[in-house]
């Protein structure tokens, strides 16, 4: 079993576990702390002026230090818009990673316990799921939510539209992690033992199984809030996402986009550069976290 | 013989399949928007609008009305588009060549790409090149897909304006009605960049899965009996290792094909390529209802007909997998 | 002059930091023409490890580090890469032990015999067919042509190295390497690939290497015998006097640990203890640990082969070196 001592020790002899945490460290205070250390609030209308449109990053002619990373066509500071539109990209990536794994977890063990139909069950529906991405999934739920409600009323649901939708599709791949574990588990003596002393089926899975099976959940975690975040950006740069006036990095390399012919082209450029740091970061992390907490994978000298 | 019981039986999945996305599709429709707001200006009465419901059969049982619309589906009729004011399906099939000759474009340059670069990857596993393209890889699956595309007509056609970067050029019309951009040489520099793009996005996935496969092929027993009986390397590569690497292969690509067609939106989107997918969005901003579900539905057949291909591939590639309905 | 001459063959594997370690440890072996030999040993021993040096086929990252193996007059381990497939599957043949994994799964059967005749001569795929077809028939498989066109997992396991067998033999070749040839098979059909195996290669006067742990089929297959112990050779002889007079404590062991040897009733006897593996192996003997003649000298150095068996303390019941012990 992995010690904590173990795991620190491997963690800090490991510099691209420690560069990527830093960073993910960095971007997610940044988030948090948006309100206190963006310049201008960018979604607080009276603070907008719309003669500071379109100037470019602060080191170039024409750029104004109040603006460092330059302006976007309604006068929104670029960093503003960055520190805000982060959080909202965690905000949905960390939600939807919730929702799949309570889902996928609650299903996975269920499946994997019970056995039988109810695993052939929820397996082929897993497996139909998966081989509709959940992307084209997504577009298409989202199409037809925006295509039922208002613009006004969508815009106001978006961020839980995404958070649902996307973690209503993935929820296979934790349903699957789990229950490979469980059927693993199911075997060994302590669950008998367990069932011998008469513990209901529900206390067995959740009290014994559930435990040993959260190794493999955590490393796939990270992972998925990556998934999530690249997902949540790929749709709202279709816009089917987040809305201009409550951008995630992806809706603002959306609102970007058409100026990069004209010139403006950071508008775009710093949303992109934070995002693929962002995911980046969280991939490089569970890349790592795989490596570790894989006990195949461990070498002999832990 | 077999082949035949094959296809048989996926054509019944098919039509049930078929049979469950249009039936979602038709509900969903019937709740979304009001089709008469479309078709009649504000100033009819609702007197009249009534009697037109009537007409129209808008007022009909649930069941009568998917029949209906089954019945219209099957000859080809799938609503009439809000904002052409034509039939759906003509209006999705007229963007049918575009998005088409994207993908294949974007399919040959990926299997002319990743192919040879999962097994040059796996025979020189310690070559610089090698190396470099497995980081490369690593960096490509991290990175949003959309972002390549941006960064491609960023670099290739705003800054260096080497290659346009929007619209598919012009086109030659082929006789039965087919516009394409092989034809002629603007067509095809169109062509260039999106489909770069849309081949870009699955690489580094599939470079580093042949390129698993084909070493866990070089070291299996059967190659190293192959290498006993004297044959040459080519032979043992090519042909004992490679056959085995396509099996997997096959298998993901048979999954991933939802994923393509969302990743065929992203780049039609970021190209403004007129296919079916830049259409699909265009009819989400207008709310054009008929459309998007015509499209929905249209795509879930494309999804179940290239399933069908891939298993039916599978099975020829793999002769421990008989057709169902073959004797053993 | 001998068929085949392996002398002081090491194979080695870098082990990073710690420095190779060492498979086979100078290794000694003579055959001469239509002479069949057995090699046994426990796994790890480095039976298939020499069998696989004497085709150069160690895979990376082991390689041979000393050592020749002289062919027909030629070092095989100094040949090109293209002079040794001249060699394998040609004139020195490979049975490996389990046939479902050695036949490659996607290919038929005729292929896989098709392309070793092709490998090896300039001949029609007609005659190349017929001659595997002849070869099939040798082995005993029934309906021989239409199995050249079944795929590996088709045919019982029984019939598979039966195929192995004949694949070996489509080239004539002057030495079989079989390791472990019936250890993946059922019991029952053992006995009977194993005689198939000694028919025909006394019949075409095939020299054989049997590699196998199983003493009690190589008292009936061979003549000569080899007795292996962590990477080195420790007895080695006529495989009759080894049987009836084992001298290295080892090889006592084991033929005091076979079934037919021991009394009715009576517990089987064990050697205690268990080989140690190459990466960790004692200092001097290497039998020294399990060893109840071992004395300081046993645990000082390693002794050399002389006169067949590597020891210091040999048995010498019945035997003409009585006077061994007081020799040293």
């Amino acid at each position: 079993m992995i010690t904590w001592r173990g795991f620190l020790k491997r963690f800090l002899s490991d510099p691209v576990a420690i560069g990527s945490a830093a960073v993910l460290l960095v971007l997610i205070l940044m988030a948090v702390f948006a309100p206190l250390i963006a310049p201008q609030n960018p979604y607080d209308l009276l603070q907008l002026d719309i003669m500071n449109s379109d100037l470019p990053p602060a080191w170039r002619n024409g750029g104004d230090d109040q603006f460092w990373l330059g302006t976007d066509t309604q006068g929104r500071g670029v960093f503003s818009t960055i520190l805000y539109g982060t959080g909202i990209s965690l905000l949905i990536g960390i939600g939807a990673v919730l929702v799949q794994g309570i889902l996928g977890i609650t299903l996975g063990l269920w499946a994997g316990y019970k056995g039988g139909w109810v695993d052939s069950f929820l397996m082929r529906l897993a497996d139909i799921q998966m081989s509709l991405s959940t992307l084209m999934i997504a577009i298409i739920a989202l199409a037809l939510f925006q295509a039922a409600f208002d613009a006004n009323i969508y815009a106001d649901y978006a961020i839980f539209m995404l958070i649902l939708i996307i973690g209503m599709a993935e929820w296979p791949k934790f349903a699957r992690t789990v229950r490979s574990s469980v059927l693993g588990e199911k075997n060994k003596e302590y669950v008998d033992a367990a069932r011998v002393i008469g513990l209901p089926a529900r206390k067995v899975m959740w009290g014994h199984i559930l435990p040993n099976a959260m190794t493999p959940v955590l490393v796939i975690s990270t992972i998925q809030v990556a998934e999530a975040i690249m997902t949540e950006a790929a749709l709202s740069f279709l816009g089917l996402g987040m809305p201009t006036d409550k951008p995630s990095l992806g809706s603002l390399i959306r609102s970007g986009f058409e100026f990069i012919f004209s010139g403006s082209w950071w508008i775009t450029l710093y949303p992109a550069i934070v995002l693929v740091t962002l995911v980046l970061a969280l991939n490089l992390l569970g890349d790592w976290l795989r490596d570790v907490l894989n006990p195949k994978l461990r070498r002999g000298d832990d | 013989m077999h082949i035949v019981a094959f296809l048989i039986r996926r054509a019944i999945q098919a039509v049930i399949v078929m049979f469950v996305i249009s039936l979602i599709g038709f509900s969903i429709q019937d709740n979304l928007g009001d089709p008469l707001q479309e078709m009649v200006g504000q100033s009819v009465s609702e007197a009249e609008r009534e009697i037109l419901r009537e007409d129209l059969g808008l007022n009909d049982p649930f069941l009568t009305q998917y029949g209906r619309f089954l019945g219209n589906a099957v000859q080809g009729d799938l609503g009439t588009s809000y904002f052409f004011k034509r039939p759906a399906l003509e209006v999705i099939m007229d963007k049918f060549p575009a998005t088409f000759e994207l993908v294949l474009g974007s399919v040959f340059i990926f299997l002319a790409l990743s192919i040879p670069g999962g097994i040059y990857c796996a025979i020189n596993r310690d070559k610089w090149l090698a190396k470099t393209i497995m980081t490369a890889s690593i960096v490509g699956i991290s990175v949003p897909v959309f972002l390549t595309a941006i960064l491609l007509v960023w670099l290739f056609g705003v800054e260096l304006q080497w290659l346009p970067a929007f619209g598919r050029g012009d086109t030659y019309e082929l006789p039965w009605g087919w516009e394409t951009g092989f034809l002629t040489l603007d067509g095809l520099s169109h062509l260039v960049l999106p489909c770069i793009a849309l081949s870009s996005i699955m690489l580094p996935l599939f470079i580093r899965l042949i390129r698993a496969e084909m070493m866990e092929a070089m070291g299996t027993d059967y190659v190293r009996f192959a290498r006993a009986k004297g044959l040459s390397t080519a032979r043992v590569r090519y042909v004992h290792a490679f056959r085995n690497t396509l099996l997997p292969v096959v298998t993901v690509g048979g999954l991933m094909i939802g994923t393509l067609i969302a990743y065929t939106i992203l780049t039609e989107t970021v190209f403004q390529w007129p296919g079916m997918g830049f259409l699909f969005l265009e009819a989400i901003n207008r709310v054009d209802t008929p459309l998007i579900i015509a499209y929905i539905i249209v795509v879930g057949l494309i999804f179940v007909v290239v399933n069908t291909i891939v298993d039916f591939v599978y099975t020829l590639i793999n002769p421990m997998v008989k057709l169902p309905g073959a004797k053993s | 002059m001998a068929l085949l001459d392996v002398k002081n063959l090491h194979v080695a594997f870098p082990r990073g930091k710690k420095g190779d370690v060492e498979a086979l440890r100078g290794v000694d072996l003579t055959l001469e023409k239509g002479q069949r030999l057995g090699v046994v040993g426990e796994s790890g021993a480095g039976k298939s490890m020499l069998a696989f040096a004497i085709l150069n086929l160690i895979a990376d990252p082991g390689r041979v580090t000393q050592g020749s193996v002289t062919f027909d007059g030629q070092n095989l381990l100094e040949l090109s890469e293209r002079q040794i497939r001249r060699i394998r599957g040609n004139r020195i043949s490979m049975i490996f032990q389990d046939p479902m994994v050695t036949l490659n799964p996607v290919l038929t059967i005729g292929k896989q015999m098709i392309e070793t005749l092709k490998a090896h001569r300039s001949i029609s795929t007609r005659e190349a067919r017929r001659l595997s077809v002849e070869k099939l028939n040798l082995v005993a498989i029934p309906s021989a042509a239409s199995r050249m066109d079944s795929y590996p997992h088709e045919l019982s396991g029984g019939l598979r190295q039966r195929v192995v067998i004949a694949i070996a033999l489509l080239t004539d070749p002057e030495l079989i390497i079989a390791d472990e040839p019936t250890t993946a098979l059922d019991v029952t059909i053992q006995a009977e690939i194993m005689s198939l195996i000694l028919r025909l290669c006394r019949e075409n006067e095939v020299a054989l290497i049997l590699i196998t742990h199983d003493l009690g089929v190589v008292a009936e297959v061979t003549e000569r015998l080899m007795i292996m112990y962590a990477g080195k050779c420790v007895e080695t002889g006529r495989t009759r006097d080894i049987i009836d007079a084992p001298k290295h404590p080892y090889a006592v062991g084991l033929l005091k640990a076979l079934p037919q040897n021991s009394t009715k009733g009576a517990k089987l006897y064990q050697i205690p203890g268990s080989m140690p593996p190459i990466t960790n192996l004692p200092v001097g003997c290497p039998y020294h640990p399990r060893c109840e003649r071992a004395t300081d000298k046993c645990r000082a150095a390693i002794p050399p082969l002389a006169h067949g068996v590597a020891c210091f303390h040999p048995m010498h019941e019945n035997g003409p070196y009585g006077d061994m012990e007081a020799a040293q």
